[in-house]
Protein backbone atom coordinates (compact mmCIF):
# COMPACT_ATOMS: atom_id res chain seq x y z
CA UNK A 1 0.00 0.00 0.00
CA UNK A 2 1.49 3.46 -0.75
CA UNK A 3 1.06 5.30 2.32
CA UNK A 4 1.45 9.24 2.82
CA UNK A 5 2.37 10.23 6.63
CA UNK A 6 1.26 13.59 7.53
CA UNK A 7 2.44 15.47 10.90
CA UNK A 8 0.20 17.70 12.12
CA UNK A 9 -0.10 20.33 15.54
CA UNK A 10 -2.34 21.75 17.25
CA UNK A 11 -1.45 25.38 17.54
CA UNK A 12 -3.17 28.78 18.93
CA UNK A 13 -5.41 29.48 16.07
CA UNK A 14 -3.38 31.97 13.06
CA UNK A 15 -6.10 34.98 13.93
CA UNK A 16 -5.41 34.92 17.66
CA UNK A 17 -3.36 37.77 18.88
CA UNK A 18 -1.06 35.70 21.29
CA UNK A 19 -0.41 37.62 24.87
CA UNK A 20 2.15 36.96 27.52
CA UNK A 21 1.06 36.13 30.96
CA UNK A 22 1.66 38.98 33.27
CA UNK A 23 3.65 36.93 35.59
CA UNK A 24 6.37 35.75 32.77
CA UNK A 25 5.33 31.99 32.90
CA UNK A 26 3.98 31.59 29.47
CA UNK A 27 1.33 32.69 26.92
CA UNK A 28 -2.09 32.92 27.83
CA UNK A 29 -4.10 29.93 26.49
CA UNK A 30 -7.22 29.65 28.31
CA UNK A 31 -10.21 29.64 26.36
CA UNK A 32 -7.95 30.62 23.17
CA UNK A 33 -9.41 29.25 19.53
CA UNK A 34 -7.46 26.31 18.47
CA UNK A 35 -6.72 24.59 14.64
CA UNK A 36 -4.69 22.64 12.80
CA UNK A 37 -1.14 24.83 12.52
CA UNK A 38 -2.09 26.14 8.85
CA UNK A 39 1.32 24.76 7.14
CA UNK A 40 0.11 21.22 8.72
CA UNK A 41 -3.35 21.69 7.02
CA UNK A 42 -1.28 22.70 3.57
CA UNK A 43 0.43 19.46 4.12
CA UNK A 44 -2.42 17.49 4.38
CA UNK A 45 -4.18 19.14 1.25
CA UNK A 46 -1.39 17.96 -0.72
CA UNK A 47 -1.21 14.51 0.47
CA UNK A 48 -4.80 14.32 -0.63
CA UNK A 49 -4.44 15.95 -3.83
CA UNK A 50 -1.57 13.05 -4.55
CA UNK A 51 -3.90 10.06 -3.25
CA UNK A 52 -6.07 12.07 -5.63
CA UNK A 53 -4.86 11.70 -8.44
CA UNK A 54 -4.43 8.47 -7.52
CA UNK A 55 -0.31 8.65 -6.99
CA UNK A 56 -1.03 7.18 -3.57
CA UNK A 57 -3.60 4.45 -1.36
CA UNK A 58 -3.62 6.12 1.84
CA UNK A 59 -3.23 9.02 4.14
CA UNK A 60 -2.48 8.39 6.95
CA UNK A 61 -2.41 11.63 9.73
CA UNK A 62 -0.30 11.53 12.94
CA UNK A 63 0.02 14.30 15.89
CA UNK A 64 1.10 14.58 19.58
CA UNK A 65 0.20 16.24 22.58
CA UNK A 66 -3.09 15.99 24.98
CA UNK A 67 -5.96 14.50 24.50
CA UNK A 68 -7.47 17.36 23.23
CA UNK A 69 -5.56 17.42 19.98
CA UNK A 70 -7.65 14.50 18.94
CA UNK A 71 -10.01 17.30 17.77
CA UNK A 72 -7.43 18.18 15.28
CA UNK A 73 -7.45 14.73 14.09
CA UNK A 74 -11.07 14.57 13.69
CA UNK A 75 -10.94 17.76 11.25
CA UNK A 76 -8.19 16.29 9.42
CA UNK A 77 -10.03 13.29 8.93
CA UNK A 78 -12.94 15.40 7.94
CA UNK A 79 -10.58 16.78 5.41
CA UNK A 80 -10.22 13.16 4.38
CA UNK A 81 -7.20 11.50 5.76
CA UNK A 82 -8.09 7.70 5.89
CA UNK A 83 -6.95 7.10 9.84
CA UNK A 84 -5.23 9.03 12.77
CA UNK A 85 -2.68 8.51 14.73
CA UNK A 86 -2.69 10.35 18.09
CA UNK A 87 0.90 9.51 20.28
CA UNK A 88 -0.54 10.95 23.43
CA UNK A 89 2.00 13.06 26.09
CA UNK A 90 0.84 15.39 28.14
CA UNK A 91 4.44 16.78 28.22
CA UNK A 92 5.80 19.36 25.83
CA UNK A 93 7.77 17.55 23.28
CA UNK A 94 10.92 19.06 21.50
CA UNK A 95 11.47 18.91 17.47
CA UNK A 96 14.23 16.58 18.16
CA UNK A 97 12.28 14.09 20.20
CA UNK A 98 9.55 14.78 17.54
CA UNK A 99 11.77 13.64 15.10
CA UNK A 100 12.27 10.55 17.24
CA UNK A 101 8.64 9.86 17.45
CA UNK A 102 7.69 10.09 13.73
CA UNK A 103 10.90 8.02 12.88
CA UNK A 104 9.29 5.26 14.87
CA UNK A 105 5.91 5.31 12.94
CA UNK A 106 7.51 6.03 9.86
CA UNK A 107 9.23 2.55 10.50
CA UNK A 108 6.16 0.97 11.29
CA UNK A 109 4.03 2.45 8.78
CA UNK A 110 6.56 2.73 5.67
CA UNK A 111 5.05 5.68 4.09
CA UNK A 112 6.69 6.53 0.39
CA UNK A 113 6.43 9.98 1.51
CA UNK A 114 6.24 12.24 4.47
CA UNK A 115 4.46 15.64 4.13
CA UNK A 116 4.74 18.27 7.54
CA UNK A 117 4.56 21.88 7.88
CA UNK A 118 7.52 23.88 7.41
CA UNK A 119 7.03 25.17 11.04
CA UNK A 120 4.23 25.74 13.42
CA UNK A 121 3.47 28.84 14.54
CA UNK A 122 3.56 28.35 17.98
CA UNK A 123 7.29 27.82 18.21
CA UNK A 124 7.89 29.30 14.99
CA UNK A 125 10.92 26.28 15.39
CA UNK A 126 11.18 25.06 11.61
CA UNK A 127 13.09 22.04 12.87
CA UNK A 128 11.30 18.35 12.61
CA UNK A 129 10.93 17.91 9.14
CA UNK A 130 14.89 18.22 8.51
CA UNK A 131 15.46 16.55 11.62
CA UNK A 132 13.47 13.02 10.71
CA UNK A 133 14.99 13.48 7.18
CA UNK A 134 18.18 13.38 8.86
CA UNK A 135 17.26 10.33 11.42
CA UNK A 136 15.38 8.51 8.63
CA UNK A 137 18.36 9.07 6.65
CA UNK A 138 16.47 10.24 3.72
CA UNK A 139 16.42 13.31 1.66
CA UNK A 140 14.22 15.98 2.43
CA UNK A 141 12.84 19.17 0.32
CA UNK A 142 12.04 21.79 2.87
CA UNK A 143 9.56 24.66 1.99
CA UNK A 144 7.74 23.33 -0.82
CA UNK A 145 5.85 25.42 -3.15
CA UNK A 146 5.42 22.21 -5.79
CA UNK A 147 5.52 19.19 -5.48
CA UNK A 148 5.79 16.56 -8.91
CA UNK A 149 6.02 12.92 -8.29
CA UNK A 150 7.40 10.25 -10.56
CA UNK A 151 7.47 6.75 -9.55
CA UNK A 152 10.90 6.70 -7.89
CA UNK A 153 11.12 10.32 -7.27
CA UNK A 154 9.71 13.72 -6.42
CA UNK A 155 10.76 17.03 -8.39
CA UNK A 156 10.06 19.66 -5.68
CA UNK A 157 10.38 23.37 -6.23
CA UNK A 158 11.54 25.10 -3.02
CA UNK A 159 10.78 28.96 -1.68
CA UNK A 160 14.73 29.93 -0.87
CA UNK A 161 15.57 33.79 -0.28
CA UNK A 162 17.42 33.69 -3.59
CA UNK A 163 14.07 32.74 -5.58
CA UNK A 164 12.67 29.17 -6.24
CA UNK A 165 15.08 25.91 -6.32
CA UNK A 166 14.12 23.06 -7.91
CA UNK A 167 15.82 19.76 -6.43
CA UNK A 168 15.19 16.47 -7.27
CA UNK A 169 14.60 13.87 -4.46
CA UNK A 170 14.53 10.10 -4.37
CA UNK A 171 11.51 8.34 -2.55
CA UNK A 172 11.33 7.76 0.40
CA UNK A 173 11.28 11.28 1.07
CA UNK A 174 10.30 14.22 3.69
CA UNK A 175 8.87 17.42 2.26
CA UNK A 176 7.95 20.42 4.09
CA UNK A 177 5.38 22.97 2.67
CA UNK A 178 5.85 26.29 2.36
CA UNK A 179 2.56 29.00 2.39
CA UNK A 180 1.93 28.81 -1.47
CA UNK A 181 1.98 25.40 -2.53
CA UNK A 182 -1.80 24.54 -1.94
CA UNK A 183 -5.43 26.17 -0.74
CA UNK A 184 -6.50 23.95 2.27
CA UNK A 185 -9.92 22.60 1.09
CA UNK A 186 -12.92 23.88 3.62
CA UNK A 187 -14.52 20.84 5.16
CA UNK A 188 -18.25 19.86 4.59
CA UNK A 189 -20.79 18.96 7.27
CA UNK A 190 -21.30 15.39 5.63
CA UNK A 191 -17.54 14.84 5.73
CA UNK A 192 -17.46 15.65 9.57
CA UNK A 193 -20.08 13.24 10.44
CA UNK A 194 -18.13 10.58 8.40
CA UNK A 195 -14.89 11.61 9.86
CA UNK A 196 -16.54 10.09 13.41
CA UNK A 197 -16.06 6.20 12.07
CA UNK A 198 -12.49 6.98 10.45
CA UNK A 199 -10.28 4.88 12.85
CA UNK A 200 -8.25 6.97 15.21
CA UNK A 201 -5.58 5.20 17.18
CA UNK A 202 -3.70 6.24 20.19
CA UNK A 203 -0.97 5.16 21.41
CA UNK A 204 0.61 6.09 24.63
CA UNK A 205 4.42 7.86 24.14
CA UNK A 206 6.24 5.32 26.11
CA UNK A 207 5.18 2.59 23.46
CA UNK A 208 7.10 3.78 21.12
CA UNK A 209 10.53 3.43 23.11
CA UNK A 210 11.45 7.00 22.90
CA UNK A 211 12.75 8.74 25.67
CA UNK A 212 11.30 12.30 26.71
CA UNK A 213 14.42 14.70 27.64
CA UNK A 214 14.02 18.34 28.27
CA UNK A 215 17.19 19.63 27.43
CA UNK A 216 16.09 23.16 26.52
CA UNK A 217 14.09 24.79 29.45
CA UNK A 218 12.05 27.84 29.15
CA UNK A 219 13.22 30.68 32.02
CA UNK A 220 10.98 33.62 31.49
CA UNK A 221 8.24 34.76 28.70
CA UNK A 222 8.30 38.09 27.76
CA UNK A 223 6.36 40.43 25.30
CA UNK A 224 8.01 41.88 22.65
CA UNK A 225 9.72 45.32 22.99
CA UNK A 226 6.55 47.80 22.41
CA UNK A 227 7.04 50.12 19.62
CA UNK A 228 6.13 53.97 20.08
CA UNK A 229 2.97 54.59 18.26
CA UNK A 230 4.45 57.92 16.15
CA UNK A 231 2.69 60.84 14.53
CA UNK A 232 0.46 61.49 11.55
CA UNK A 233 1.05 63.55 9.21
CA UNK A 234 -1.41 65.27 6.53
CA UNK A 235 0.49 65.11 3.30
CA UNK A 236 3.38 64.15 1.33
CA UNK A 237 5.01 67.77 1.72
CA UNK A 238 4.67 67.24 5.79
CA UNK A 239 5.82 63.26 5.05
CA UNK A 240 9.17 64.54 3.15
CA UNK A 241 10.19 67.09 5.78
CA UNK A 242 9.62 64.77 8.46
CA UNK A 243 12.09 62.44 6.74
CA UNK A 244 14.43 65.10 5.67
CA UNK A 245 14.49 65.84 9.60
CA UNK A 246 15.34 62.21 10.41
CA UNK A 247 18.25 62.51 7.76
CA UNK A 248 16.51 59.36 5.78
CA UNK A 249 15.97 61.26 2.37
CA UNK B 1 35.42 27.75 27.07
CA UNK B 2 33.17 27.99 24.06
CA UNK B 3 34.45 27.03 21.13
CA UNK B 4 32.05 27.83 17.60
CA UNK B 5 31.79 26.40 14.35
CA UNK B 6 29.81 29.03 12.03
CA UNK B 7 28.92 27.48 8.75
CA UNK B 8 29.73 30.11 6.03
CA UNK B 9 26.40 31.27 3.58
CA UNK B 10 27.26 31.94 0.09
CA UNK B 11 26.66 32.13 -3.27
CA UNK B 12 28.62 32.68 -6.78
CA UNK B 13 31.71 32.75 -4.90
CA UNK B 14 30.92 35.51 -2.51
CA UNK B 15 30.05 35.27 1.25
CA UNK B 16 26.43 36.04 2.29
CA UNK B 17 26.60 38.95 5.20
CA UNK B 18 24.19 36.83 6.94
CA UNK B 19 27.81 35.00 7.87
CA UNK B 20 29.37 37.86 9.48
CA UNK B 21 26.29 38.49 11.46
CA UNK B 22 27.06 35.28 12.85
CA UNK B 23 29.93 35.73 13.61
CA UNK B 24 28.69 38.84 15.74
CA UNK B 25 26.33 36.69 17.81
CA UNK B 26 28.88 34.39 18.54
CA UNK B 27 31.41 36.88 19.73
CA UNK B 28 28.68 38.10 22.69
CA UNK B 29 30.07 34.57 24.15
CA UNK B 30 32.66 35.42 26.36
CA UNK B 31 36.09 34.16 25.20
CA UNK B 32 34.25 32.24 22.71
CA UNK B 33 37.20 30.97 19.86
CA UNK B 34 35.44 31.37 16.24
CA UNK B 35 35.92 28.93 13.47
CA UNK B 36 34.29 29.57 9.75
CA UNK B 37 33.34 26.69 7.72
CA UNK B 38 33.12 26.77 3.96
CA UNK B 39 31.85 24.08 2.60
CA UNK B 40 31.83 24.56 -1.64
CA UNK B 41 33.53 23.25 -4.87
CA UNK B 42 36.09 25.34 -4.82
CA UNK B 43 36.15 27.68 -1.45
CA UNK B 44 39.22 30.27 -1.60
CA UNK B 45 37.72 33.24 -2.40
CA UNK B 46 35.07 32.81 0.40
CA UNK B 47 37.46 31.60 2.68
CA UNK B 48 39.39 34.40 2.01
CA UNK B 49 36.64 37.10 2.83
CA UNK B 50 35.73 35.10 6.06
CA UNK B 51 39.26 35.36 6.86
CA UNK B 52 39.04 39.37 7.01
CA UNK B 53 35.83 39.25 9.32
CA UNK B 54 36.68 40.26 13.14
CA UNK B 55 36.53 37.78 15.86
CA UNK B 56 37.13 35.26 13.33
CA UNK B 57 40.32 32.77 14.27
CA UNK B 58 40.22 30.08 11.77
CA UNK B 59 38.58 29.07 8.79
CA UNK B 60 38.22 25.81 7.60
CA UNK B 61 37.56 25.14 3.60
CA UNK B 62 35.91 21.77 2.31
CA UNK B 63 35.95 21.83 -1.24
CA UNK B 64 34.61 19.08 -3.03
CA UNK B 65 32.42 18.90 -6.48
CA UNK B 66 29.44 17.68 -3.99
CA UNK B 67 29.41 20.75 -2.81
CA UNK B 68 28.61 22.96 -5.81
CA UNK B 69 24.91 23.36 -5.07
CA UNK B 70 24.08 23.77 -1.07
CA UNK B 71 22.02 20.22 -0.24
CA UNK B 72 21.19 19.90 3.03
CA UNK B 73 21.54 16.43 3.11
CA UNK B 74 24.81 16.33 1.81
CA UNK B 75 26.36 19.10 3.82
CA UNK B 76 25.29 17.95 7.22
CA UNK B 77 27.21 15.51 7.44
CA UNK B 78 30.74 17.43 6.76
CA UNK B 79 29.92 19.96 9.80
CA UNK B 80 29.05 16.77 12.18
CA UNK B 81 32.28 15.59 11.15
CA UNK B 82 34.09 18.75 11.96
CA UNK B 83 31.95 19.28 14.79
CA UNK B 84 33.73 16.75 17.90
CA UNK B 85 35.85 19.77 19.48
CA UNK B 86 32.67 22.56 19.15
CA UNK B 87 30.52 23.12 21.88
CA UNK B 88 28.40 25.48 19.56
CA UNK B 89 27.12 25.18 15.88
CA UNK B 90 25.81 27.92 14.68
CA UNK B 91 24.19 29.00 11.34
CA UNK B 92 22.15 31.73 9.90
CA UNK B 93 18.51 31.74 10.45
CA UNK B 94 18.01 32.20 6.51
CA UNK B 95 16.32 29.98 4.02
CA UNK B 96 20.19 28.03 3.88
CA UNK B 97 20.66 27.58 7.52
CA UNK B 98 17.01 27.08 7.96
CA UNK B 99 17.09 23.61 5.88
CA UNK B 100 20.45 22.59 6.66
CA UNK B 101 21.06 23.55 10.88
CA UNK B 102 18.34 20.53 11.90
CA UNK B 103 20.00 17.68 10.21
CA UNK B 104 22.98 18.98 12.24
CA UNK B 105 21.33 18.80 14.91
CA UNK B 106 19.98 15.27 14.64
CA UNK B 107 23.36 13.67 13.58
CA UNK B 108 25.30 15.53 16.38
CA UNK B 109 21.82 14.59 18.92
CA UNK B 110 21.98 17.90 20.01
CA UNK B 111 18.70 20.25 20.67
CA UNK B 112 18.40 23.42 18.31
CA UNK B 113 17.86 26.97 18.84
CA UNK B 114 16.34 28.68 16.13
CA UNK B 115 16.19 32.30 15.31
CA UNK B 116 18.52 33.49 18.35
CA UNK B 117 17.82 37.27 18.72
CA UNK B 118 20.20 37.49 22.08
CA UNK B 119 22.92 35.57 23.59
CA UNK B 120 23.40 35.81 27.42
CA UNK B 121 25.73 33.74 28.07
CA UNK B 122 27.35 30.06 26.45
CA UNK B 123 23.92 28.41 27.62
CA UNK B 124 21.20 31.25 27.63
CA UNK B 125 19.72 32.18 24.68
CA UNK B 126 16.65 34.59 23.89
CA UNK B 127 14.48 33.88 21.19
CA UNK B 128 11.14 34.92 19.69
CA UNK B 129 7.67 32.73 19.40
CA UNK B 130 4.08 32.86 17.99
CA UNK B 131 5.42 35.35 15.15
CA UNK B 132 7.58 37.30 18.10
CA UNK B 133 4.59 37.94 19.98
CA UNK B 134 6.25 36.37 23.01
CA UNK B 135 10.33 36.01 23.88
CA UNK B 136 11.88 33.43 25.56
CA UNK B 137 14.93 33.15 27.46
CA UNK B 138 16.37 29.59 27.41
CA UNK B 139 18.69 27.95 29.61
CA UNK B 140 20.06 24.83 27.80
CA UNK B 141 21.29 21.78 29.50
CA UNK B 142 25.18 21.50 30.67
CA UNK B 143 26.99 19.72 28.77
CA UNK B 144 25.23 19.60 25.36
CA UNK B 145 26.44 20.80 22.46
CA UNK B 146 24.03 23.39 20.90
CA UNK B 147 23.14 24.04 17.46
CA UNK B 148 21.43 27.76 16.21
CA UNK B 149 20.48 29.38 13.68
CA UNK B 150 20.80 32.86 14.45
CA UNK B 151 18.25 35.78 13.67
CA UNK B 152 20.73 38.11 11.01
CA UNK B 153 18.21 41.31 11.81
CA UNK B 154 19.25 40.79 15.33
CA UNK B 155 23.07 41.37 14.96
CA UNK B 156 25.25 43.88 13.28
CA UNK B 157 27.85 42.47 10.52
CA UNK B 158 30.96 41.91 12.50
CA UNK B 159 33.88 44.16 10.89
CA UNK B 160 36.15 43.54 8.17
CA UNK B 161 39.33 44.06 6.61
CA UNK B 162 41.05 43.76 9.70
CA UNK B 163 41.44 40.27 10.14
CA UNK B 164 43.87 37.75 8.85
CA UNK B 165 42.75 34.33 10.60
CA UNK B 166 44.27 31.25 9.16
CA UNK B 167 42.54 28.99 6.83
CA UNK B 168 43.34 25.40 6.61
CA UNK B 169 41.72 22.34 4.94
CA UNK B 170 39.53 20.38 6.92
CA UNK B 171 39.78 16.69 6.90
CA UNK B 172 36.24 15.25 6.20
CA UNK B 173 35.93 11.72 5.59
CA UNK B 174 32.28 10.89 5.38
CA UNK B 175 29.99 8.83 2.82
CA UNK B 176 28.24 11.72 1.23
CA UNK B 177 24.43 11.11 -0.27
CA UNK B 178 23.32 10.80 -3.89
CA UNK B 179 19.27 11.12 -3.04
CA UNK B 180 19.55 14.34 -3.41
CA UNK B 181 20.08 16.48 -6.66
CA UNK B 182 20.15 20.37 -7.90
CA UNK B 183 17.93 20.60 -11.00
CA UNK B 184 18.11 24.81 -10.78
CA UNK B 185 17.92 27.68 -9.41
CA UNK B 186 15.02 30.88 -10.85
CA UNK B 187 16.24 33.55 -9.40
CA UNK B 188 14.94 37.08 -10.05
CA UNK B 189 17.80 39.50 -11.72
CA UNK B 190 17.52 42.88 -9.98
CA UNK B 191 19.93 45.88 -9.39
CA UNK B 192 17.89 46.81 -6.66
CA UNK B 193 20.07 46.40 -2.95
CA UNK B 194 19.12 42.99 -1.50
CA UNK B 195 16.08 43.19 0.86
CA UNK B 196 17.63 41.41 3.76
CA UNK B 197 20.89 44.07 4.25
CA UNK B 198 19.35 47.09 2.19
CA UNK B 199 19.58 50.18 4.54
CA UNK B 200 15.92 51.19 3.32
CA UNK B 201 13.20 48.95 1.70
CA UNK B 202 9.69 50.03 0.38
CA UNK B 203 7.03 47.04 0.55
CA UNK B 204 3.74 47.11 -0.74
CA UNK B 205 0.96 44.83 -0.05
CA UNK B 206 -2.76 44.10 -1.29
CA UNK B 207 -3.87 47.33 -2.16
CA UNK B 208 -1.62 47.64 -5.18
CA UNK B 209 -4.31 45.44 -6.72
CA UNK B 210 -1.98 44.23 -9.73
CA UNK B 211 1.62 43.42 -10.23
CA UNK B 212 1.63 46.34 -13.10
CA UNK B 213 0.30 48.51 -10.44
CA UNK B 214 3.84 47.46 -8.41
CA UNK B 215 5.83 49.43 -10.94
CA UNK B 216 4.77 52.83 -9.06
CA UNK B 217 6.84 50.87 -5.75
CA UNK B 218 9.81 49.90 -7.81
CA UNK B 219 9.99 53.46 -9.03
CA UNK B 220 10.32 54.75 -6.03
CA UNK B 221 12.79 52.19 -4.69
CA UNK B 222 14.56 52.90 -7.61
CA UNK B 223 14.93 56.85 -6.59
CA UNK B 224 15.72 56.08 -3.09
CA UNK B 225 18.08 53.60 -3.78
CA UNK B 226 15.55 50.54 -1.58
CA UNK B 227 15.36 47.23 -1.76
CA UNK B 228 11.37 46.14 -2.32
CA UNK B 229 9.40 43.78 -0.34
CA UNK B 230 5.86 42.94 -0.37
CA UNK B 231 3.45 41.28 2.64
CA UNK B 232 2.52 38.07 2.09
CA UNK B 233 -1.02 39.04 0.34
CA UNK B 234 0.49 40.74 -2.30
CA UNK B 235 2.82 37.42 -2.88
CA UNK B 236 -0.43 34.87 -3.06
CA UNK B 237 -2.28 37.59 -5.47
CA UNK B 238 0.68 37.05 -7.36
CA UNK B 239 1.63 41.13 -7.73
CA UNK B 240 5.28 40.26 -6.48
CA UNK B 241 7.54 37.18 -6.25
CA UNK B 242 7.69 34.79 -3.14
CA UNK B 243 11.87 36.14 -2.51
CA UNK B 244 10.04 39.15 -1.83
CA UNK B 245 7.59 38.33 1.13
CA UNK B 246 8.60 40.36 4.01
CA UNK B 247 7.70 38.61 7.90
CA UNK B 248 7.15 35.58 10.41
CA UNK B 249 7.30 32.72 7.34
CA UNK B 250 9.46 35.21 4.66
CA UNK B 251 12.04 37.77 5.33
CA UNK B 252 13.03 39.12 9.01
CA UNK B 253 14.39 42.75 7.95
CA UNK B 254 15.79 45.68 10.27
CA UNK B 255 16.22 48.37 7.58
CA UNK B 256 17.43 52.27 8.59
CA UNK B 257 13.98 53.10 7.06
CA UNK B 258 10.88 51.09 5.80
CA UNK B 259 7.97 52.10 3.61
CA UNK B 260 4.60 50.28 4.02
CA UNK B 261 2.38 51.38 0.95
CA UNK B 262 -0.88 49.55 1.30
CA UNK B 263 -0.03 47.04 3.56
CA UNK B 264 -2.36 46.86 6.74
CA UNK B 265 0.01 45.34 9.06
CA UNK B 266 -1.10 41.72 9.71
CA UNK B 267 0.97 40.36 13.31
CA UNK B 268 2.52 38.07 10.28
CA UNK B 269 4.08 40.83 8.41
CA UNK B 270 5.39 43.06 11.47
CA UNK B 271 6.84 40.76 12.61
CA UNK B 272 9.21 40.97 10.09
CA UNK B 273 9.92 44.52 10.20
CA UNK B 274 9.72 44.96 14.45
CA UNK B 275 14.16 46.30 14.51
CA UNK B 276 13.41 48.60 11.39
CA UNK B 277 14.87 51.77 12.54
CA UNK B 278 12.26 53.97 11.32
CA UNK B 279 8.80 52.56 9.46
CA UNK B 280 6.42 55.11 7.68
CA UNK B 281 3.00 53.78 6.56
CA UNK B 282 0.83 54.58 3.51
CA UNK B 283 -2.70 53.77 3.88
CA UNK B 284 -6.24 54.63 2.58
CA UNK B 285 -7.33 53.02 5.82
CA UNK B 286 -6.49 54.89 9.14
CA UNK B 287 -7.39 51.85 11.07
CA UNK B 288 -5.18 49.87 9.45
CA UNK B 289 -2.86 48.17 12.44
CA UNK B 290 0.44 48.89 10.84
CA UNK B 291 -0.53 52.60 11.88
CA UNK B 292 0.12 51.34 15.56
CA UNK B 293 3.65 50.48 14.72
CA UNK B 294 4.34 53.41 12.40
CA UNK B 295 6.79 56.07 13.45
CA UNK B 296 5.18 58.67 10.64
CA UNK B 297 1.54 57.66 9.68
CA UNK B 298 -0.13 59.33 6.03
CA UNK B 299 -3.66 58.29 5.12
CA UNK B 300 -4.77 58.30 2.10
CA UNK B 301 -4.44 56.88 -1.68
CA UNK B 302 -1.69 55.46 -2.30
CA UNK B 303 -1.61 55.95 -6.27
CA UNK B 304 -1.44 59.49 -6.14
CA UNK B 305 0.56 59.89 -2.72
CA UNK B 306 3.31 57.71 -4.01
CA UNK B 307 4.09 59.18 -7.06
CA UNK B 308 3.97 62.59 -5.42
CA UNK B 309 6.14 61.33 -2.94
CA UNK B 310 9.00 60.01 -6.04
CA UNK B 311 8.45 63.59 -7.04
CA UNK B 312 9.14 65.71 -4.04
CA UNK B 313 11.83 63.36 -3.24
CA UNK B 314 13.61 63.90 -6.52
CA UNK B 315 13.05 67.69 -6.83
CA UNK B 316 15.19 67.58 -3.15
CA UNK B 317 18.17 65.93 -4.28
Amino acid sequence: MKKILVGIKRVVDYNVRVRVKPDGSGVMLDGVKMSINPFDEIALEEALRIKERGEAEEVVVVTMGAADCQQQLRTALAMGADRAIHIESNDPIEPLTGAHILQKLVEREQPFLVILGKQSIDGDNNQTGQMLAQLWNRPQATFASKVELSAKAAKVTREVDAGLETIEVDLPAVITTDLRLNEPRYVKLPDIMKAKKKPLETLPVADLGVELKTRVKILKTEPPAARQKGKMVKDVSELVAALRQKGLV
Amino acid sequence: MSEILIVAEHANGKLNPSTAKCVTAASKISGAKIAVAVFAASGAAVAAEAARLAGVNKVITVDHAANEHALAAVIAPQVAALAAPYSHVFGPSTTFGKDLMPRIAAILDAPQLSDVMAIESATRFVRPIYASNAIITVEVEAGAKIVATVRTASFEAAATGGNAAPIEAGNVDVELPKHTRFVGLAAAKSDRPDLQTAARVISGGRALGSADAFKIIYSLAEKLGAGVGASRAAVDAGYAPNDMQVGQTGKIIAPELYIAIGISGAIQHLTGIKDARTIVAINKDSEAPIFEVADIGLVGDLFSIVPELEKQIAAGK
